[in-house]
């Protein structure tokens, strides 16, 4: 990347767009293979998703959990941090939502903001903890975010045995107070489609992650860290404190995120309700190249390949979307290595 | 007896914990972080299903499950090792990829979206009258678990008493040393993650022979324990082994006290627990190969 590599710079900027294009390419073949037209199915899985008020209603209900963990995935990733335990901290963020919203009587819409904040704070605390190993220990990360996904649904498990509904794996529902009204209310267009408010504080906290990475101190000394540690720590930026705290504001989006579900749609928690929104979320923050508002974009083209992939599911297997989201993850990451090889020859 | 019942089971259950964890072993050991061994496993045992399936051979199920493996494990080396990728954003790729594409085979050849059918399983070895040696004999006669004990064995040579391994290790530790010596980093340290793919499919294939059948997510999360136990075993291949027979043992616990009043989640999460406590140095100090998950660029040395 050298500054007067224009075109290998612009050929960086627009890999994520060449990894999403190699990808669909390669899906195209799927298709083909079992005798459709990939054109004719990519036309009407993204007009189903885009097309309609309620099929974009849909595309923006299941881009909401992706917001969340996208923005957790890449604001860890800006403090030099790899956070896989995303999924984990989701999970407990929904619990805890959960049982605020259903236990913890307060009046009217407050039980909400209490059902939120402690999602938050849930999803926090457990993502601090790899950020305080780490920065007390030296304990990698990954594999302590790793281990905290497992632990976290056994935790849960082993709690719901006295709080889980007789013979449901979910818990009793939450107050009326502290359910997030869906956006249909408002907007008829989108009538039946499950996007509730929790797109709304997504969408908030989208902006609020980039001031405070581009306008803040802390922003600042979040990304010297990611890019030059012990330069960072040379210009006295309290390592350890720093590294677990980002860890910390990382685990609360990705908690708060557990609202779409628990307080926007089932009003409830149910085991496995996360589904791979964690680990979808470091894809989207690869794809959004860990900027919020690239990781926004990136959320709604996967939260349109999960509804249009059920669209077209009676042509082509919607597994093949689980299938098309990894190829994006493998063309992404090796595209740009392979890139900046290629700019630096040209440069 | 019981105690000999349990042992039993705990070695039966540890089986293909074992296998991905030497594997993972030594794609680390040269310098490549793989957490992709749940995608290479799953991979395995649908391999394995198609293959017995086609020709009711277990053998030739073995033999796919081991193709298979190789074929991911190259996916994996060459994203993390020709093109330098991130080794962990590619082995959740890899995993992801295995998951979706596990489910469009098994809905587009077996017309089921949760399992195959019955497929043959490995036939027991003749071993006469051990065999019937009560609690371990038909263990005994389990041509995967004799592989399996082995392999340790063989992977714990091959990486502290061969040329090769001694070489790979310097792929993880100093491969710009290596390669001032005219060494390949890239060469041997596919070799490692291939190694891997090999090790980690028979792991996933022992679970469909022992299930005679593939059943959708069939792996549960087994790679994830098997990375754990690679790492309580500080990246060698008998400390791994002797890891994953501490989880598999936990494991049968889990079922032996299943029903009581002791929850079984304690168990469940306790691989995690003592990992996060060796990572953490409370249980000797768990350190990976320096060089461990680090790109190896040649035009930068």
């Amino acid at each position: 990347m050298s500054a007067r590599g224009g075109r290998g710079a612009w050929l960086l900027a627009a890999s994520p767009l060449l990894a999403v294009i190699a990808a669909l390419a390669a899906g195209a073949v799927f298709i083909a293979g079992i005798g459709e037209n990939p054109l004719e199915i990519y036309a009407l899985l993204f007009r189903e998703a885009f097309g309609t008020g309620y099929g974009l209603g849909q595309t923006l209900f299941r881009a909401t959990p992706l917001l969340f963990t996208g923005l957790a995935v890449a604001l860890a990733f800006r403090a030099g941090l790899f956070n896989i335990g995303v999924e984990g901290q989701m999970y407990l963020g929904g619990f805890a939502a959960a049982l605020v919203g259903a236990y913890v009587p307060l009046p009217g819409a407050l039980a909400a903001v209490a059902a939120v904040l402690a999602a938050g704070l849930a999803g926090g605390l457990w993502g601090a903890i790899p950020g305080v190993l780490k920065a007390r220990f030296g304990a990698h990360e990954v594999i302590n975010s790793i281990m905290l996904n497992f632990i976290a649904f056994s935790l849960v498990s082993w709690a719901g045995h006295g709080l889980f509904q007789t013979a449901t794996v979910r818990t009793r529902e939450v107050a009326a107070g502290a359910t997030l009204p869906r956006l249909d209310t408002l907007l008829p267009a989108m009538r039946g489609a499950p996007v509730n408010a929790s797109l709304l504080i997504g969408l908030v906290l989208a902006v609020a992650v980039a001031l405070l990475l581009f306008r803040t101190r802390l922003g600042y000394e979040l990304r010297a860290l990611g890019l030059n540690a012990p330069a960072a720590e040379y210009g006295g930026i309290a390592i350890g404190a720093t590294q677990a705290l980002a860890m910390g504001l990382s685990g609360a989006l990705a908690g708060v995120g557990g609202t779409n579900f628990v307080l926007g749609y089932k009003h409830w928690f149910e085991l496995g309700f996360t589904g791979g929104a964690g680990f979808m979320g470091i894809a989207v923050a690869l794809l959004g190249r860990n900027h919020p508002f690239g990781v926004l974009v990136a959320a709604l083209f996967f939260g349109a390949l999960s509804y249009g992939g059920l669209v077209v599911n009676q042509r082509v297997p919607r597994e093949l979307v689980e299938v098309l989201e990894a190829l994006v993850i493998l063309f992404a990451i090796s595209a740009r290595p392979l890139l900046e090889r290629v700019s630096r020859r040209w440069a | 007896m019981i105690a000999l019942l349990f042992l039993a089971a705990a070695l039966r259950i540890s089986v293909p914990y074992a296998l991905a964890a030497m594997g993972s072993a030594l794609s680390e050991r040269g310098g490549v972080v793989c957490i992709a061994l749940e995608g290479l496993m799953l991979n395995g045992a649908l391999a394995y299903t198609l293959g017995a399936y086609a020709t009711n051979d277990p053998w030739i199920g073995i033999g796919c499950a081991l193709l298979a493996g190789l074929l991911t494990a190259w996916l994996h080396a060459e994203a993390t090792v020709r093109f330098r990728a991130d080794q962990i954003t590619t082995g959740i790729g890899i995993n992801l990829l295995a998951a979706g594409l596990t489910r469009f085979v098994l809905v587009q050849v077996f017309h089921s979206s949760s399992n195959s059918p019955r497929v043959p399983g490995l036939p027991p070895l003749p071993i006469g009258a051990l065999a019937r040696l009560p609690g371990i004999g038909d263990l005994l006669a389990s041509p995967l678990v004799i592989a399996t004990i082995v392999l340790v064995v063989l992977v714990q040579l091959l990486l502290f008493r061969t040329v090769f391994g001694l070489r790979l290790r310097a792929m993880g530790e100093r491969p710009e040393a290596a390669a001032s010596l005219g060494l390949s980093v890239l060469r041997y340290r596919f070799a490692g993650v291939l190694l891997c793919g090999l090790l980690a499919s028979l792991g996933g294939a022992w679970l469909a022979s022992e299930q005679h059948s593939f059943t959708d997510g069939m792996t549960g999360g087994r790679g994830y324990i098997a990375l754990a136990a690679m790492i309580v075993g500080k990246w060698n291949p008998m400390g791994a082994a002797a890891a994953c027979l501490l989880f598999g043992a936990a494991e049968a616990l889990q079922i032996t006290l299943q029903g009581s009043a002791f929850p079984s989640e304690v168990l469940q999460a306790l691989p995690y627990l003592v990992t996060m406590l060796a990572l953490a140095g409370f249980i000797g100090r768990a350190v990976a190969p320096r060089a461990d998950g680090i790109p190896f660029d040649p035009e930068e040395h």
